[in-house]
């Protein structure tokens, strides 16, 4: 019989057993397959079979066309990020340095995005944005226009609705931070002869870079690897990198050039992640979300 | 400090940006007007009772219920019993299984979807419930542990320790003493993933059978032709049973709470 020692230090990998399996079969053994997957070869009868061929990669590294769109995907989630962390942080400042039930109240609100589905947050723009959208018809009540004009399905509507998407990841996160400050260290920057400017530069800023940085990876990296948006609020030359995954996958049927594809995105993204984690610790991001 | 008042300001105004554009999908879903565009005409509930009467919207409302559920259900079993070795137990490669635990969010989902949906496909299952079920275990699975973690860090160990040492055995220890104790965060993370789950679109698209549809890709499929007021309709909906549920929870929680305090 094992001694409760013994039983004791095998208990937390019984626990855990079910959820390792579940993460290797379901996505470590599925990445690896992917990886042996993009050498394979299509045949002409339209199945794939095993093989080792640079031809999809060389397909996928050496046309422009698929450079281009990663390098606008890139830009594209970059502005993004910037824009959530300009527009974020006061609003992380002002629930942190809230008050009582106030806090809790707006801390509550900010939940809420996270509940309401993606499609139907990004959809909500048509309503405000589209031809017979609220703001056309305000425009046309006051008689600014004669005629709707067309505001949606470009890049700046991509860009909006993807601020729109992400900015509760950067609020919430910058706000685990700030709220995590030690205030005695703003009094004492005051005390010795600081100005309010001052203490926030020297201060409060630096001291909430992890919270900003963890709001940032997470923005950037969901911004980079969506196809909803550009498909419901960009024009036809808006394709992200993750639409071109999905029309290889689902319109093309090419699997081998989308096992690639997104490979490519998976070393993109998990670069951004690795460098994150080198400087900063994965920990911070789980804070953010738990 | 002078700037208190600018700073509140912009806080409103951010707030209004996050909320304005769901609140006039839930407006609109009222829309009398046939267009379901501004101007509103009146006020109606034509739009939720057409709704009703639309067959491939209630199969979609079937399709998510059951998949939400069935995903809520594996999802927080699995991740509950993770979050105990994590909060319980002291071991060798502890920080590395907290970061794999929590992989499938630092992976792109798109790059999820393709791995596992070109993976089974070699394994001869083809697109199916089975692999929609499948998918969305892998992506609620590390929003559990994180929710239930955090709530279990609460949770005494002291009463299962009493009971093993007065002749209670695991088993009878773990459901009679450690699951009603844990049972607010057992209950948080199932509706965590039952939200999530809900919600998906993203991985949804890639796994889901033709003719199958989900609530969030009916939506999806609706807004190939252009915006009706029954997307608005539809919309509503989802938003009052998604954000309603969490809540509800929440108020119970709070409730109940309270009344173990007296």
């Amino acid at each position: 019989m094992a001694t409760i020692e013994e039983s004791e230090k095998r208990a937390p990998w019984v626990l855990l057993s079910p959820a390792l399996v579940t993460i290797a079969l379901l996505l470590v053994v599925p990445v690896m397959f992917i990886v042996v997957y993009s050498f394979w070869l299509r045949t002409s009868v339209g199945g794939v079979e095993p093989a080792f061929s640079l031809a999809n990669w060389r397909e996928a590294l050496t046309d422009r066309f698929y450079l281009d769109i990663l390098i606008s995907t890139v830009r594209i989630a970059a502005i993004t990020t910037i824009v959530c962390a300009l527009v974020g942080y006061p609003v992380a400042y002002f629930v942190a340095r809230a008050k009582g039930v106030n806090r809790g109240f707006l801390l509550l609100l900010l939940m809420l995005p996270f509940w309401v589905s993606y499609i139907i947050r990004t959809m909500s723009w048509i309503n405000i944005l589209g031809v017979s959208g609220a703001v056309n018809s305000l425009l046309l009540s006051i008689g600014l226009i004669d005629e709707p004009v067309q505001m949606l399905y470009n890049e700046a509507t991509v860009i909006l609705g993807l601020v729109h998407f992400l900015l509760p990841f950067m609020i919430l996160n910058t706000y685990v931070s700030l709220d995590g400050i030690d205030r005695a260290l703003e009094d004492a920057a005051n005390s010795l002869g600081a100005n309010p400017m001052q203490t926030f530069w020297e201060v409060t800023l630096p001291l909430s870079v992890p919270g900003l940085a963890a709001g940032s990876v997470l923005c950037f990296v969901l911004g980079a690897g969506t196809y909803i948006t550009p498909i419901v609020l960009g024009g036809p030359t808006d394709a992200m990198f993750a639409n071109l995954v999905f029309e290889a996958i689902i319109t093309q049927l090419d699997w081998p050039l989308g096992a690639v594809l997104s490979l490519m995105l998976l070393v993109v993204l998990g670069a951004v992640v690795l460098v994150y984690n080198r400087f900063m610790g994965l920990g911070h991001i789980a804070k953010g979300i738990g | 400090m002078r700037g208190w008042p600018l700073i509140r300001a912009w806080t409103i105004l951010v707030y209004t940006f996050m909320f304005l554009p769901v609140a006039v999908v839930i407006l609109l879903a009222f829309n009398a007007n046939q267009f379901g565009a501004f101007p509103m005409t009146g006020f109606s509930f034509r739009w939720f009772v057409a709704l009703w009467e639309n067959d491939a919207i209630v199969r979609a409302f079937q399709t998510s219920l059951t998949l939400g559920l069935l995903t809520a259900i594996i999802s927080t079993t699995i991740g509950v019993l993770a979050s105990l070795a994590l909060v319980r137990y002291d071991f060798p490669g502890k920080n590395s299984i907290s970061t794999l635990l929590i992989a499938p969010i630092l992976v792109p989902e798109v790059v999820l979807a393709v791995s596992l949906l070109l993976f089974l496909q070699m394994l001869n299952v083809p697109k199916s419930f089975f692999l929609l079920l499948m998918g969305h275990v892998i992506f609620t699975l590390p929003f559990v542990v994180l929710v239930v973690q955090a709530r279990l860090v609460a949770v005494k160990k002291d009463y299962e320790e009493a009971a093993r040492s007065l002749g209670a055995s695991p088993i009878q220890a773990f459901f009679q003493i450690t699951l009603p104790l844990i049972m607010p965060a057992v209950m948080a993370g199932g509706l965590f993933a039952f939200t999530i789950s809900f919600d998906d679109i993203t991985g949804t698209l890639f796994w889901k059978p033709g003719g199958v549809e989900t609530v969030p890709t009916q939506i999806f499929a609706m807004l190939r032709n252009s915006i009706s007021p029954e997307i608005n309709a539809l919309g509503a909906v989802m938003i009052m049973l998604t954000t309603g549920l969490p809540l509800i929870g929440i108020a119970v929680a709070r409730w109940s709470a309270a009344r173990r305090a007296k």
